[in-house]
């Protein structure tokens, strides 16, 4: 990810289920700081919920670090979700539409790959996963 | 930089203030003829001199040291109003870098003043008049994007047709970008104006690609998510056979020949729905 | 966080969701819909969604539940006001509503639930409504 480094980073713990949602409004307003349109703040913050959750409930729980990002001709934000739960065995079939995880609750990664312009995914079974996604203005 | 400090700097540039700010107005004036006032000129100079000035004195020795923040914010003022007013780059970088003509006059002057000292200075002021000229870049492009958006608007209209139906009748070639204005206006217009039905006619359109042809499907599949009902109209033949060259899934999206068609289709749909629930 | 409201409207249940839903929160209106819809057997559920920013997976699964356990129990569920930005993302992420039937907005939402009984309150206020237009 090319980008100026960000000044300051935003930690959000993410152990119930009002931090989902305060990890999306937290998403949406700087995406809106960063003059995203509203489709793509729309994007940003759904596939933002699809991942908090997964860390959630997945992850056992983790942490959502929010930035924002300068290129120094357009604004964007980046959110990594971090947890230490039990990584994902095959990432590339996880990676695929419609995969779902034995208890029934889809992983959502493709979809969300699909929201964000950015997006990169760190993960092995025992060490934890790592989420990362960014979205800029136009 | 070895042999060079920021106060020594700044004390040669104020004890020969007077003369460099003259040397340099002159060549500003020559260069700008007609473009700017000299009272102007000697203004901004001023500005810039005090900003370059208090920044030495705070220990700054390259432009991008937070001892120049003023001096930078400065300069970005004056590229980006030049550059809205129109003037070339040329025009505004040399405003900057005339400087160093009132510096070569020290040099050409006494022995007094340090070759290293007039270096120095002489590769400040250089990178003061790329930061203006990046800044400069940086304000057109912006300009220029403003443009394109505006164009964007413009050329997309979502008219209502009758109760109930709009239509946004697309010209020339679509480009991803393009499609994608139209189908988020066309969406909150139907919102905006309580539409069950939306036309996209595609007439004036000579070429369709996969891209465009796939964003036009998800437009049709989002409008029904919110409760719509949407129709493309005005595929030509060379257009249809592309689509089923390109393998694209038209399932079961509504197409009409004609915008007219597509009207009369949508009348028809409306009535029904109506006479359904009287 | 408060459960949200459910109100009556003839044979009708109206929700009307303006906050960030939590996931629990979700639930629990699932579980009081089915238990309102039995209790009251209501024909029909009208959720208006117009006030949700983001509908994601979770969201979306709740929606189709609403409908199908709606169905089983013989009832139409119509979800309206969906906001554009929204429904470009569904259809970017792929979510569909399986089961779910919408409009743009109540008006045609209740018009759609079709009440048979002309002067259920329903009725009378779309009529209402069309002799004011």
């Amino acid at each position: 990810m090319t980008a100026v480094e960000p000044d300051a980073a935003q930690r959000l713990a993410i152990t119930t289920d009002g931090d989902v949602v305060r990890v999306r409004q937290a998403v949406r307003a700087l995406a809106q700081a960063a003059r995203l349109s509203l489709v793509d703040q729309t994007k940003l913050v759904t596939a933002a919920s699809e991942l908090a959750r997964n860390t959630l409930i997945y992850g056992g729980g983790g942490e959502a670090v929010l930035a924002e990002l300068a290129d120094g001709r357009r604004t964007g934000v980046r959110v990594e979700f971090r947890d230490d739960g039990p990584g994902i065995p095959d990432l590339d079939q996880a990676m695929t539409d419609g995969w779902t995880s034995g208890s029934g609750l889809g992983l959502g990664l493709s979809g969300a790959r699909r929201l964000v312009e950015q997006f990169s995914i760190d993960t092995a079974p025992g060490q934890g996963t790592r989420v990362t996604i960014a979205s800029w203005s136009r | 930089m070895p042999g060079a400090d920021a106060a020594r700097l700044a004390e040669i540039l104020e004890s020969r203030r007077a003369d460099i700010s003259a040397t340099w107005l002159e060549a500003v004036i020559t260069e700008l003829r007609g473009r700017t006032t000299r009272s102007e000129a000697g203004r901004e100079q001023d500005e810039i001199l005090d900003a370059l000035v208090g920044g030495l004195h705070q220990g700054g020795l390259r432009l991008t040291d937070p001892a120049f923040d003023g001096l930078r914010g400065l300069l970005a003022d004056l590229s980006s109003t030049r550059a809205r007013l129109g003037f070339t780059p040329r025009e505004t970088a040399v405003g900057v870098l005339a400087l160093k003509e009132g510096l070569y006059a020290l040099a050409a002057d006494e022995a007094g003043t340090a070759l290293a000292d007039l270096m120095a200075l002489v590769r400040l002021v250089d990178d003061l008049g790329l930061f203006t000229f990046e800044s400069f870049a940086a304000a057109r492009e912006a300009i220029i994007a403003e443009q394109a958006e505006q164009l964007l608007e413009l050329s997309t209209p979502v008219v209502k047709l009758w109760e109930g139906v709009v239509a946004v009748p697309l010209v020339g070639t679509l480009d991803s970008a393009r499609t994608q204005v139209v189908m988020e206006k066309l969406l909150q217009t139907l919102v905006d104006t309580g539409s069950e039905h939306a036309i996209i006619d595609i007439t004036g359109v000579p070429a369709v690609d996969t891209q465009v042809a796939q964003h036009l499907l998800k437009t049709v599949v989002a409008a029904r998510l919110m409760g719509a009902e949407c129709t493309i109209s005005g595929i030509r033949p060379q257009i249809a056979q592309t689509i089923v060259a390109l393998g694209i899934e038209f399932g079961d999206i509504s197409t009409k020949a004609t915008l007219a068609d597509a009207l009369v289709a949508a009348l028809r749909a409306n009535g029904a729905a109506r006479a359904a629930t009287a | 966080m408060d459960a949200v409201p459910i109100l009556k409207l003839g044979s009708t249940l109206l929700v009307s969701i303006q906050v960030d839903l939590q996931d629990q929160t979700a639930l629990q209106l699932q579980e009081d819909l089915a238990e309102r819809i039995t209790r009251t057997g209501a024909r029909g559920v009208l959720i208006d969604i117009s006030g949700l920013e983001i509908v994601d997976s979770f969201i979306g699964r709740m929606l189709s539940s609403i409908a199908g356990i709606s169905r089983v129990l013989d009832a139409t569920t119509v979800v309206v006001g969906m906001r554009p930005a929204v429904a470009i993302t569904m259809v970017e992420l792929g979510l569909q509503l399986d089961g779910v039937q919408t409009a743009l907005d109540v008006e045609k939402g209740l018009r759609m639930l079709r009440p048979a009984d002309a002067t259920s309150p329903e009725a009378l206020l779309l009529r209402l409504d069309a002799d004011r237009a």
